[in-house]
Order: C-alpha cells, then sequence, then structure tokens
C-alpha cells in the first residue's frame, strides 16, 4: 500500500501537479533519501517508454491507413496474391450454396448422362458404372478440399495478426513447455501446430537471443499432455561421426533429416555450437538434433549460406542452463518448474519406431504479429 | 520535388505525425521498395512490412533532437529497406548472392542499429503488456496510450469512482514495471 502511495506521489511530482509546499517537501525527502531518488529517476524513464510506445503504437496505426487509402485510391497496386485468403472465404460464403446446388447439378447431370449412356447403349459394360462413381467421388473430394481451406483460415491466430516465420519446436517437458530458436519468434505471439494439424495457443516463457534459444509454454485446454518424452536432453554434444537425424517443418508436413556430426564447434569457432552434415531447409530451425540413441544433442539453428549441406545446432546443454536460469529465477512465483527427460526410452529401437514415438513431439511453430 | 512541400517541410511534417505528409511520402516511396523486393524473390506482404519499418526508422530520426538527413528522402528509404531485406534473407537462410537493384544508397548501418534496439525495448514493453492480462492492460492501455481520462476508465470499466480505478491503476502499473524491467536489465 506504501508503495503505491509513494508511486502515487512520483508520478504527481513528475507531471506537476504538485502544490509548492509539498513540492519542496518533496524535493528534500528526495535529495536524503537515495532510495527515492532512484524510484522518480526509474519512474520518470518507464513513463517516457511507455509515451514513446505510445507514439510508436499511434504512427503504426497512421501507416496502416495510410496504405489502405493509397490502396483504395489506386496509387499503390499489391497484385491480387495478398489478398487470396480474404477473397477466398468472401467467394466461399458468397457463393456457398450456388456452389453446392452446382455440384449437385453436376452429379445429377453425370448420372442422367452416364445412365443414358447405359440405356441407350446396353453394348458397354459394367466398368462404365464404375467409372461414374469415381468420379461423383472427385466431386466430393473438391468440395472437401474447398471445406478444408476454410478450416485452414480459421485458425487459432487472433484476428488481424499476420504470420511472420516459421519454424520447428520440440516439447522438454510434457507439461507443455517448448524449446525452439530466439529466431523462430520474430513475431509479438506464437502458435504451435502438432503433426496431426491441430493447433495449440502458446506464450513465450524465456527468450535469449544471445545463444538463440527460446522457450514457449502451450496454453491451451485443447492441449493433452503426453504421458512422458521418449527422448532426453544430453548434457554432452557427442562425437564427430556420430550418425544423427532430426525432424523438422520445413513444410506444413513433418520431414526426416539424417545425416552425421562434422565438427565440436560451429560457424567461426563457435562454442555454442557444433557442425553437421545435413540437408536443412528454412522451417527446420529450432528442431531436435539426436543420435541414434534418442538424445537430443543439439538444435538446429542455421546453415551456412555458400557451401552445400553445412548446418549448425545448437548445443543441448545451452537448454540446461537456460531452464535452470528460469527455474531458478522463477521460484518466488508460483509457476511449476520444468523438468527436462533424462532418460531416453527408444535408445534400443530402430529409426522407423523412434521417428514414429517422436512425432507428437516435435510441433511447428508460427509466429506473428498483430 | 512535388511543388506542394519541400524535402525539409516533408520531415518536419513527419515528425509532427501529419497523416498528409505521411501519405505523400509513402505514395512517393513505396512503389520502389516494392518493386525492389519482388524483384529480389520477396512477396507483397514481405514489401509492405519493409517499407512500413523503413518509415518507422524515418520517422524516429526525424524526431530526435540530433536529425539531420544528408540525402533525399527515398534514398535514405531505399537504404534501409535493402538493407533490412538483405538481413532477412540472410536470416531465413536463403542464398544471398548479388541483390539486384542499382539505386544509389547511404550508409545507414548506425541508424539501423538504433532503430533495433528500440524495436527490442517496445517488444519488451509488449509482451510485458501483454502477460499481464485484463483488466490490468486495458487499463494501462487506456491510461497511459490512449491518455483517456480516469473518470470516463473507470466508468467505462465498471469501477465505484475514479480514486478505486486510480489504485487499481497503481497496481498494475507496479507489476507492469516489475515485468518490463526484469526482461530490460536482462538485454543490457
Amino acid at each position: 500500500m506504501e508503495d503505491i502511495l509513494l508511486i502515487q506521489a512520483i508520478e504527481r511530482y513528475l507531471d506537476g501537479t504538485m502544490l509548492p509546499a509539498e513540492k519542496a517537501y518533496f524535493e528534500q525527502l528526495r535529495k536524503n533519501t537515495p532510495e527515492i531518488d532512484q524510484m522518480v529517476v526509474e519512474h520518470s524513464m518507464f513513463l517516457a517508454q511507455m509515451d514513446a510506445f505510445a507514439d510508436r503504437q499511434q504512427f503504426k496505426q497512421a501507416l496502416h491507413q495510410s496504405h489502405q487509402k493509397l490502396m483504395e485510391k489506386g496509387e499503390i497496386n499489391e497484385g491480387s496474391a495478398i489478398h487470396t485468403k480474404g477473397k477466398i472465404i468472401m467467394l466461399w460464403n458468397r457463393y456457398k450454396k450456388v456452389t453446392s446446388i452446382a455440384a449437385s447439378v453436376a452429379g445429377a447431370i453425370a448420372i442422367i448422362t452416364s445412365a443414358m449412356f447405359a440405356y441407350f447403349s446396353p453394348a458397354v459394360n459394367v466398368s462404365q458404372l464404375q467409372q461414374l462413381s469415381k468420379d461423383i467421388e472427385v466431386i466430393k473430394r473438391n468440395q472437401q478440399v474447398q471445406g478444408s481451406l476454410i478450416n485452414e483460415v480459421k485458425s487459432k491466430l487472433p484476428e488481424n495478426a499476420r504470420l511472420i516465420s516459421g519454424g520447428t519446436g520440440f516439447l522438454i517437458d510434457t507439461k507443455g513447455y517448448l524449446v525452439t530458436n530466439a529466431h523462430v519468434l520474430r513475431g509479438s505471439g506464437a502458435i504451435v501446430v502438432n503433426n496431426k494439424g491441430q493447433e495449440f495457443t502458446a506464450s513465450i516463457v524465456n527468450i535469449d537471443p544471445a545463444i538463440d534459444l527460446a522457450i514457449l509454454k502451450i496454453n491451451d485446454k485443447d492441449y493433452q499432455p503426453l504421458k512422458f518424452l521418449p527422448y532426453s536432453i544430453a548434457k554432452k554434444s557427442g562425437d564427430l561421426g556420430e550418425e544423427i537425424f532430426t525432424l523438422g517443418y520445413p513444410r506444413n508436413e513433418i520431414v526426416y533429416t539424417q545425416g552425421y556430426l562434422s565438427a565440436k564447434t560451429g560457424f567461426d569457432g563457435d562454442t555454442l555450437s557444433t557442425q553437421i552434415q545435413m540437408n536443412s531447409n528454412p522451417g527446420n530451425s529450432g528442431g531436435p538434433v539426436l543420435n541414434k540413441k534418442g538424445e537430443v544433442i543439439g538444435i538446429l539453428s542455421t546453415r551456412q549460406t555458400h557451401a552445400d549441406g553445412i548446418t549448425f545446432a545448437i548445443k543441448s546443454k545451452n537448454i540446461y542452463s537456460l531452464v535452470n536460469h528460469l527455474n531458478n529465477n522463477d521460484s518466488e512465483k508460483n509457476s511449476t518448474k520444468i523438468k527436462l527427460p533424462l532418460k531416453s526410452y527408444i535408445a534400443n529401437n530402430n529409426r522407423e519406431e523412434q521417428v514414429k514415438k517422436m512425432e507428437d513431439c516435435v510441433f511447428l511453430v508460427k509466429a506473428y504479429n498483430n | 520535388m512535388k511543388a506542394e512541400f519541400n524535402e525539409q517541410e516533408l520531415l518536419k511534417g513527419l515528425a509532427s505525425n501529419d497523416t498528409r505528409v505521411i501519405e505523400i511520402i509513402y505514395k512517393e516511396n513505396f512503389n520502389m521498395v516494392q518493386s525492389f523486393i519482388l524483384n529480389n524473390n520477396g512477396t507483397y506482404d514481405d514489401a509492405r512490412d519493409i517499407f512500413q519499418e523503413a518509415m518507422i526508422a524515418l520517422y524516429e530520426k526525424a524526431k530526435s533532437e540530433s536529425f539531420v538527413l544528408t540525402s533525399k528522402i527515398s534514398t535514405y528509404v531505399y537504404s534501409i529497406c535493402r538493407r533490412l531485406w538483405l538481413k532477412r534473407l540472410q536470416q531465413m537462410g536463403r542464398f544471398v548472392q548479388q541483390i539486384d537493384g542499382f539505386e544509389e544508397t547511404v550508409q545507414v548501418e548506425d541508424d539501423l542499429e538504433i532503430h533495433e534496439k528500440r524495436n527490442a525495448e517496445f517488444a519488451i514493453m509488449e509482451r510485458a503488456l501483454n502477460s499481464l492480462g485484463e483488466p490490468c492492460k486495458s487499463l494501462l492501455e487506456g491510461y497511459y496510450l490512449k491518455k483517456l481520462d480516469m473518470q470516463e476508465l473507470a466508468k467505462s470499466f465498471g469501477y465505484t469512482n475514479a480514486d478505486n480505478a486510480k489504485n487499481q491503476k497503481y497496481k498494475c502499473l507496479t507489476r507492469l514495471k516489475k515485468l518490463f524491467f526484469a526482461q530490460y536489465n536482462i538485454g543490457e
């Protein structure tokens, strides 16, 4: 309560609404108590930061409006590519009925035509009928495809959010904690998608651009925690020549890639990471790099541009330091601590089984701005 | 230049957030940047993103006290966009050998560094605000960002009087400050 009174006084002091006598008293207090002086400085800095933030938001708004206005006037043009999503929804909503009528009419005509065909040319055999059912199926499939498109658009992204980057992330705790690269999370928020296409909202728990790692937490009621994680997080970084593999989302679908550990340090002798020989693509960032025993030895992060297949992975021990830091710092809050998996349950499985068990733990991460 | 405004006036207008001026600068430079980005593996979305980022950088520069623009606005905006786009391409891990575009450029690295630092600060603020939860977030946004009157705010949130709302606001502010400085000091 006292703190609040103090802040109240500071705020009044800063915006100049104090009475002269009160002001003199406060200034004396500032002079005599360094803590209060520090609070005043800190608060005025914070208020300035808030002001700047407000200003930036306003300017962004103004830019957005100018853009819209100029688009309407036709002074600038963005082709049509950018509006396809919106247009599809609009067109679909508008022509939903018409489309389904058209489809059923088409179906009916197809049936009638072939029935007539069958009737007027009895010589033709049964295979023609089969052909017909296929046709109808094709129509049905087409409709389904349109349907799925709509489902895709109706996602958990907040309204007006724009996707800006995507990558991969993997569970480090069944409670819904994921690790990914900091550079994947360039926007103001993120959602994660599992290998079945189900989306979950997630928040950024900790982000460290220096080691390029971030921890996300799924906070979505649809999320069903797994019983355990099949892999473990290794504290050692692996041996040269060791065979490794990764799972990631360079496409909207999970993709498996394998390679080997080719150097103990990363780009330019960077000791935080290791070099691996593996073909990687944008979207692989943040994926787990595992050895054949099913231990995560790294997080795939970058690749060298002018060389083929040279990829770098951040050593997994950095996850430990990030998590420890978080666990220690957060002790006052009620948040539960992250427990990293220490035992791999897939050490003796063959690769197909390993991948199958891991698939559910590797997520597509989509970062957006709103 | 257009007869209506000269460059200095445009920058002054920009610094004071004049919508008409923003529109003029926007109109005169957007197409150039868009075609540059489209020609270099970008999409329409990328173009808009990068261009608006450059506009923000120009705006912030125009507002700063030590402001001197030694080149034409268009050259400056183009240089920023070029630099930003190169960076973005590198981050995506694309092969960047030669980036096309023959317009004249100026050195913008220092400005961009400042700009990025500010961006990071704002990102911290945004994250702090977002993790605050309601009604704290809206209350603080209403008071500090939209500069609404405490009386009105109290009414719209359903507080019985302005004093209660004010109390709540201070509590929220203390929490926000804690969240903000926790992140901010790590970044230092």
